[in-house]
């Protein structure tokens, strides 16, 4: 069964299961805090599910958690109370977008710190370019380059 | 007898991969030109033989013959034709097989079409192309037999899973493997040249069209791939960022660059260097992509260790090829000497910033999916990496790209006028800076970002356009004129134009969707109505279907607008008998580019059936931008420049005659 379910997945790019998600009877009453509930659970991760948030999913779990976030909401918490709460009760495998920390630095780092590398190696190549001076002349022909080009010039005079 | 004459085939076309991996090296070094044309001949009859394989299988799959594992598991005797076919490749070892009929298929087309090409180059490039062909001819024969019997043969199969049974499955797979697999043709040049120690402006010519004709399949593979995911899921969502996803998108990203360089290369012969380098990676990454599905890596570490035969295998095969290619580049890529001097401000300027940035967004991508894992695996921790994270980093890089997109084509080769492109581009900005004050005043709600990011769309659609008209003086001259020139255009300039206002058009139809979407979620009894975005929608009844292999439930809805009937939509659950499982079948009303679209949930106690109704705003312009892309790319292609094996009318003839 798992290998049926790793093929699957394999190959369809995007095989998840049929998903529901938020159900009606969940809802809140105040559409402001129900639109707070649906920002929070965009970015709260489904632990049982492969990379869906828990306002994508239909699992069970999906739904005590869409639930749980609802309930703190309306305790009067603030949106990063509601994370902190998870994250104390699942760890921070339950955010989908971790938190910048000792862990997780290098990946947030990653693309400012590649583009000013990148900006700067190019930089550093067109001064060394600049200062080398002209291009670099083109290695000679081998001879049976010279025959080819020879065969080509002479079709062209006789097509011309 | 089929299976065994399919199994028996491969085995073949094994010994002929091996012949064609040696063979032509020897010959290239002997420079015996009978020994390098071997390989020419084991690639045609590799495809032969691997193709006759392939279609043992879907005979098999047609046939219904549960004697066979792999049809036992994956199909059922009622399913419909097509998904019988289709089929074939909804399962590891079958789309195993599709993956090395398309290698071959690329490889049987050099072979074919590479007449113009210098005999050692192609007898190296061949040779290459008849490793990757060997390790992954090993893989399935040792690891994934699709041929496999079953001892006592049961008398119904398995089924295929019922999500995979749709059109989009049809599709989607052979478009994807086209593009991943077409990618191993550059790679395949790239190693040749390393080998061969030189590289110049012609071979950045050879290499284009094949990197033009992998990119636009992969495009259009993974539009494909969202739109099915849009429909078939049921919850309108059309991009996830999810491994799998990713997989794909990072060969895109990959050989968009090099597409981009290897421009460059071919009409300055600079960045040499780097376009070998991205061919490596173009393809290090669709190998990548296939490890990381094919192993179960993705769903959790531990799948991966408990059956590791098929991951190690591929990760062997990975490393070699990734490893192996990646020394010889570290080894020989000096001695490669860059030509073609450019200012920062220039044609190649801008080509070397889109490199810049479309690596970056790559090594993004590449991270974001292999850090948790990583981190899993040496520090013990387990973390997520989803949608917002990528939010936040992708979209500044993609943002900075599309800011510079309109600029590229407009500016010079070697030294550009940066002052005078942007005054070249004032209407254009101009464009935009007023849809964004249209929009600003027009819309509610939402994030203000919204109406900027639609600007910059129209920025870099006006941009195309503004490109075009100077092209053919439109405005300028008189139209007879204007028509002339436009026809006189290089073709791959046209191609540009659609490639980059595809982009625009897809950036709006992404910031409409996601900003405007309206959506309801409710349970409903018939004759309740439903309001989304201006729209009524009744819900007529239920009623129960029989379908070939499943029962479904479908749901009558009215559509009408301000009292006016439009349509009438049905949406459906379908359960499918044998895997007890069911599907979603949503219902969608396309209106101009905007979709309305419902999906049905369960039906409660008493008698009322829960729905999501979506109204989309513009989502259509989200794939009509791939598919201009891939329409861009196509009119690129069959420039007479870049055509594949391009006749040379006139002069065929004299070919024949001696030289004088």
């Amino acid at each position: 069964m798992r290998r049926m379910m790793s093929a699957i997945v394999a190959l369809m790019l995007l095989a998840l299961p049929a998903a529901h998600a938020v159900q009606p009877d969940e809802i809140m009453s105040d559409p402001v805090k129900e639109a707070r509930a649906r920002d929070l659970s965009r970015e709260l991760r489904c632990m049982v599910c492969q990379n869906q948030s828990i306002d994508d999913s239909d699992a069970p779990l999906a739904r005590d958690l869409r639930l749980l976030v609802r309930e703190r909401i309306a305790a009067g918490d603030s949106n990063s109370q509601v994370l902190d709460f998870l994250v104390a009760r699942y760890g921070e495998f339950v955010l989908l977008k971790p938190r910048f920390e000792r862990q997780t630095m290098l990946l947030w780092l990653l693309a400012p710190l590649l583009l000013a590398g990148g900006g700067f190696a190019l930089w550093r190549q067109n001064r060394r370019r600049a200062q080398e001076g002209a291009d670099v002349p083109t290695p000679p022909l081998t001879p049976d380059e010279q025959a080819r080009l020879a065969a080509l010039m002479s079709e062209d005079a006789k097509s011309s | 007898m089929i299976a065994e004459a399919g199994h028996y085939a491969l085995v073949l076309a094994l010994a002929l991969a091996l012949i064609q991996s040696f063979v032509p090296v020897i010959g290239a070094r002997l420079r015996d030109p009978a020994l390098m044309n071997v390989a020419r001949s084991t690639a045609l009859a590799q495809l032969l033989f691997v193709g006759a394989s392939f279609i043992a299988l879907v005979t098999l799959h047609v046939n219904s013959d549960f004697s066979v594992a792999n049809v036992y598991e994956n199909s059922h005797s009622m399913k419909p034709l097509i998904y019988k076919i289709t089929g074939v490749w909804g399962n590891h070892e079958g789309s195993m097989l599709l993956w090395v009929s398309i290698l071959a298929l690329f490889g049987g087309l050099v072979a074919a079409f590479g007449n113009n090409l210098p005999l050692s180059l192609r007898a190296h490039v061949l040779a290459v192309q008849a490793w990757i062909a060997s390790a992954f001819y090993l893989f399935i024969l040792i690891t994934s037999n699709p041929f496999l019997r079953i001892a006592n043969p049961p008398i119904e199969g398995r089924d295929l899973n019922p999500v995979l049974q749709d059109i989009g499955l049809a599709v989607h797979p052979p478009m994807l493997y086209l593009g991943y697999v077409g990618f191993s043709i550059s790679f395949s040049f790239a190693i040749a040249a390393l080998l061969e120690g030189r590289i110049d402006a012609a071979w950045a010519r050879w290499v284009r069209p094949w990197t033009l004709m992998a990119w636009i399949f992969l495009t259009l593979g993974i539009a494909m791939g969202s739109y099915w995911a849009y429909y078939e899921l049921g919850w309108g969502g059309w991009w996830f960022w999810d491994p799998v996803e990713n997989a794909s998108l990072m060969p895109w990203l990959a050989g968009t660059a090099l597409l981009h360089s290897a421009l460059v290369m071919e009409k300055r012969n600079a960045l040499k260097v780097w376009t070998i380098l991205l061919s490596i990676l173009t393809f290090s990454l669709s190998l990548l992509g296939t490890f990381l599905v094919r192993s179960g890596v993705i769903t959790s570490v531990h799948a991966f260790a408990n059956d590791p035969t098929r991951g190690v295998f591929i990760l062997l095969i990975l490393c070699l090829f990734i490893g192996g290619s990646l020394s010889l580049f570290a080894g020989r890529a000096t001695s490669l000497k860059q030509g073609g001097l450019f200012a920062p401000i220039s044609r190649e300027g801008a080509l070397v910033l889109n490199n810049l940035l479309l690596t970056v967004a790559c090594a993004v991508v590449l991270f974001g999916t292999l850090y948790p894992l990583a981190m899993e695996v040496l520090a013990d921790f387990k973390m997520s990496v989803g949608a917002p994270f990528y939010n936040l980093t992708f979209v500044p890089l993609f943002t900075l790209l599309l800011l510079a997109v309109p600029f590229g084509p407009m500016l010079a080769w070697k030294r550009g006028d940066l002052l005078g492109v942007t005054q070249r581009l004032l209407a254009a900005g101009v464009a935009g800076l007023v849809v964004i004050a249209i929009v600003w005043g027009w819309t509610r709600g939402g994030s203000a970002l919204a109406p900027l990011a639609i600007g910059l769309g129209v920025f870099v659609i006006a941009g195309a356009v503004t490109d075009m008209a100077e092209r053919t003086g439109l405005f300028r001259l008189p139209l007879a004129t204007t028509l002339h020139r436009a026809r006189g255009l290089p073709r791959s300039a046209w191609g540009t134009a659609f490639a980059h206002a595809g982009l625009g058009v897809a950036l709006i139809g992404i910031v409409c969707e996601t900003t405007w979407n309206s959506e309801y979620i409710a349970t409903m009894k018939p004759n309740d109505v439903a309001q989304v975005a201006g729209y009524d929608l009744k819900l007529d009844g239920l009623l129960e279907r029989q379908g070939p292999n499943y029962r479904e439930m479908v749901a009558q809805f009215n559509v009408s607008r301000d009292g006016d009937a439009l349509s009438v939509m049905t949406p459906s659950k379908r359960s499918f008998t044998t895997r007890g499982s069911s599907t979603t079948e949503a219902a969608l009303l396309t209106r101009g580019a905007s979709q309305l679209y419902i999906s049905l949930g369960d039906v409660t106690a008493d008698g009322a059936i829960a729905v999501r109704i979506y109204h989309k705003p513009f989502v259509l312009m989200i794939w009509w931008g791939p598919v201009l892309m891939a329409f861009g790319g196509m009119l690129s292609l069959s420039d007479r420049r870049l055509r594949v094996g391009a006749p040379k009318p006139a002069r065929a003839k004299q070919r024949l005659q001696p030289a004088e």
